[in-house]
């Protein structure tokens, strides 16, 4: 129970269904830390904040049942905040909602939950799970009100995994769940959507990845590198590569004749390579640690719609599943802003096929 | 269902003869107790009786006890009191790794005021060593603080041989004894100690109320500035009926520590004997120094203790893991960590901590639930793997 309205709406749901259920929320950072980056204090406000917590725990005293605040800081720290922060290091773009879902939320929670005897968990996600009659694999669908669907941050999830999750929300639109949150009387009903990344206060990474370095006492040398377009041309100067994501347009201070996109960026030597919007295009993509959930084994070729970023409209493409979990995707038509760290999640209409990482 | 408490660390409930008394005094004493009038009088009355039970206890004079809020105001009134208005231009504070946040979290506000502050390691067994007190002595030390019995593993530090130190270098010594008050003899001229916290949650009586000892002659200023409260130690209008509650609980600990504590040790004992014969791989946490008889904190290997302590609480069972946080999580123990406890142990660590309403028929009911717990979660759930510490 994150103390919003979707995971407050579940339990009373499921409380309604006459289901015995246990109120969890996952106190995943601490909102004090890097209190420099929060002129408003930080502790209040935001996700995993106490204003968070004491929602859900209204919620849950509202609805009379038990309920839990567990510490997951570590092993957040360890499997989100950490390899978030070399990922952009790296001169990718990461995701970390995915990250939290595959090792938090239906990996210590799943634990968690069984370890006080619980068989599921039931989160707020916009996803509908299904079971395949035929071959008895556990199917993931888009949820039913497209404009929330959060299958893009689930593609990791093991057959394991769905068979213990429960996604009550997956029929409904966000308006249904508002109203049914309204009629069931959730002291939540009207609270707004959270957005942005949970542990980065006002959305700026590149500060947040500096505050953390600052906090361990990590010196780092202030790294400097040159913006170039693709055949070399020297056009400026920028303060680290993390600052960059591929397809971005504001911020680079370079001054050209035309709109100028970042199209590639290279660690190694701190170079961030710009260009026109039409050398952002790609056909063809990588991706790794590939999880397919509708096939114990994929086939050797199959088309579907794939989606490279959240707000990524599908795009029909062929993929060719290789060796080791990877797999090879090739557009029909060239896609904006390929970016490595994103996923790239393989659909079928509604079914979700499998995703993996660009690489 | 049934619950049965076993966190009388964190704090207990009123017993029926201070609730009796709190009444009482809620409803017949209404005076300001620095008026003049009867009804003042009367409440001066009930105060300074209350005043003479807390200071007979602790074998001190009623006019060494200042009443004011808690634990933690008493802690911050004794360091902020002495050590601020110390005479000195350089000033070192020493205290130890594992004391109570109220006395860590006014050492850290010291040293954002400039004064030194030396947080002294315990040993494995969960003691302070006096050698190492006197060894971090400086010229410039004012003040000692050092905690009677540590709140979760209930180890008694050596106070006396510590005050004696103190005492020999003109230092002023201080003690938390929140959680020895009513477990343990205090006796503040044995201990030799000129400062001394202690509340009256712990002990029975309802939360809001505590005192502060502070030996004749040592030099505090009150922290807060008001009226001529408390002989100008603590400024603000007397609770009369807290103080009277506090009263009440140091009387009937006075008449029956000794057979309490007796009790406590047995029910502490076989609660520790039945669970290191039933549970393979678990141990007693401080088991090698003189605790408290109704402190018990108990490692199990290879289990999660924050969802120990759930999944006991769904069963009826209260007991507590590390320290609550703002939010309510569990945080890794500092003790635990003080004592030198690997981080996987110190969060696989659970505190029971028993109180008068515990019998044998609970304690039994208790191992039973815990040996089941402990079975279950080391079968679905392996504590989670962490690659650092």
């Amino acid at each position: 129970m994150s103390g919003g309205v979707d995971s407050s709406t579940v339990a009373g749901l499921l409380q309604r269904q006459g289901t015995p259920i246990i109120g969890l929320t996952m106190q995943l950072w601490n909102q004090r830390r890097l209190p420099e980056l929060q002129p408003d204090g930080g502790a209040t406000g935001r996700c995993c904040s106490l204003d968070d917590v004491y929602d859900a725990r209204q919620v849950a005293a509202a609805l009379g049942i038990p309920y839990y605040v567990v510490n997951f800081e570590e092993r957040f720290e360890q499997d989100v905040v950490r390899p978030f922060i070399d990922e952009y290091l790296a001169g990718r773009t990461p995701v970390p909602c995915t990250l939290c879902n595959n090792f938090l939320k239906f990996d210590q929670l799943l634990s968690t939950a069984a370890s006080l005897g619980a068989e599921t968990v039931a989160t707020g996600h916009y996803a509908r799970i299904r079971r395949d009659e035929r071959t008895g694999r556990r199917l993931l669908l888009r949820g039913a009100d497209a404009s929330r669907d959060q299958t893009y941050f689930l593609w990791g999830l093991t057959q394991e995994q769905l068979a213990r999750t429960l996604f009550p929300l997956g029929e409904f639109q966000k308006s249904q769940v508002r109203e049914m949150a309204r009629e069931m009387g959730l002291p939540v009903a009207e609270k707004g959507d959270s957005q942005e990344i949970c542990f980065v206060p006002n959305g700026d990474y590149a500060a947040f990845i500096e505050g953390y370095f600052r906090e361990r006492g990590i010196e780092r040398e202030q790294p400097r590198g040159e913006i170039v377009t693709a055949d070399g041309r020297r056009l400026g100067e920028h303060a680290g590569v993390h600052r960059y994501t591929i397809g971005q347009r504001r911020g680079l201070k370079v001054a050209a004749g035309e709109p100028l996109y970042v199209i590639a960026t290279d660690p190694a030597a701190q170079r961030v390579v710009v260009g026109r919007g039409d050398e952002l295009l790609k056909s063809e993509l990588e991706a790794a640690n590939v999880n397919w959930i509708a096939f114990a084994r994929p086939p050797a070729e199959l088309r579907a719609q794939v989606k490279i970023r959240n707000k990524h409209q599908a795009a029909p493409a062929t993929v060719s599943p290789q060796p080791g979990a990877r797999a090879r995707v090739r557009f029909d038509e060239p896609q904006r802003a390929v970016t490595p760290g994103q996923a790239a999640v393989f659909y079928d209409g509604d079914l979700v096929l499998g995703g993996g990482w660009i690489s | 269902m049934t619950h049965y408490y076993f966190d009388h660390n964190a704090t207990t409930p009123v017993s029926p003869e201070v609730l009796e008394a709190l009444l009482g005094a809620t409803r017949d004493v209404y005076g300001n107790a620095s008026s003049i009038h009867y009804q003042g009088q009367q409440a001066k009355q009930y105060l300074e009786a209350a005043r003479r039970q807390v200071a007979s206890l602790l074998n001190a004079k009623p006019q060494e006890i200042v009443f004011l809020s808690g634990g933690t105001e008493a802690d911050n009134l004794a360091i902020f009191g002495t050590v601020r208005y110390a005479p000195r231009a350089k000033k070192h504070v020493i205290t130890t790794a594992f004391e109570h946040p109220a006395v860590l979290g006014a050492c850290a506000q010291l040293e954002r005021e400039g004064v030194e502050v030396t947080r002294l390691p315990v040993s494995g067994a969960g003691l302070v060593d006096p050698e190492d007190v006197r060894r971090a002595l400086r010229p410039e030390t004012v003040l000692i603080s050092v905690m009677h019995a540590n709140n979760e593993l209930g180890t008694l530090q050596p106070i006396a041989e510590i005050a004696r130190i103190a005492r020999e270098a003109g230092v002023l010594m201080h003690s938390d004894g929140v959680q020895a008050l009513g477990k343990a003899p205090v006796d503040v001229e044995a201990l030799g100690v000129d400062l001394y916290s202690i509340t009256g949650h712990k002990v029975y009586a309802p939360k809001g109320e505590g005192a502060l000892f502070v030996r004749k002659g040592t030099r505090l200023r009150s922290v807060q500035f008001g009226g001529h409260h408390e002989r100008d130690r603590r400024p603000g209008t007397e609770n009369v009926p807290g103080a009277v509650a506090l009263g009440r609980a140091a009387e009937w600990i006075a008449a029956n520590l000794a057979a309490e504590a007796g009790r406590l040790r047995s029910l502490r004992d076989r609660l520790e004997s039945a669970v290191l014969a039933r549970v393979p791989a678990c141990g007693v946490n401080g088991a090698g120094a003189p605790r408290t008889p109704n402190t018990s904190n108990i490692y199990f290997d290879n289990v999660d203790g924050e969802a120990m302590v759930i999944a006991l609480d769904l069963k009826g069972f209260s007991v507590s893991g590390g320290a609550a946080c703002s939010s309510g999580a569990a945080e890794p123990s500092h003790v635990l960590t003080a004592i030198g406890l690997a981080p996987e142990r110190a969060r696989a660590s659970i505190r029971f901590s028993l109180g008068r309403q515990n019998t044998a028929e609970q304690v039994d009911a208790l191992v039973d639930a815990i040996a089941a717990t402990v079975a279950h979660l080391r079968h679905v759930a392996p504590a989670p793997k962490l690659s650092h510490a």
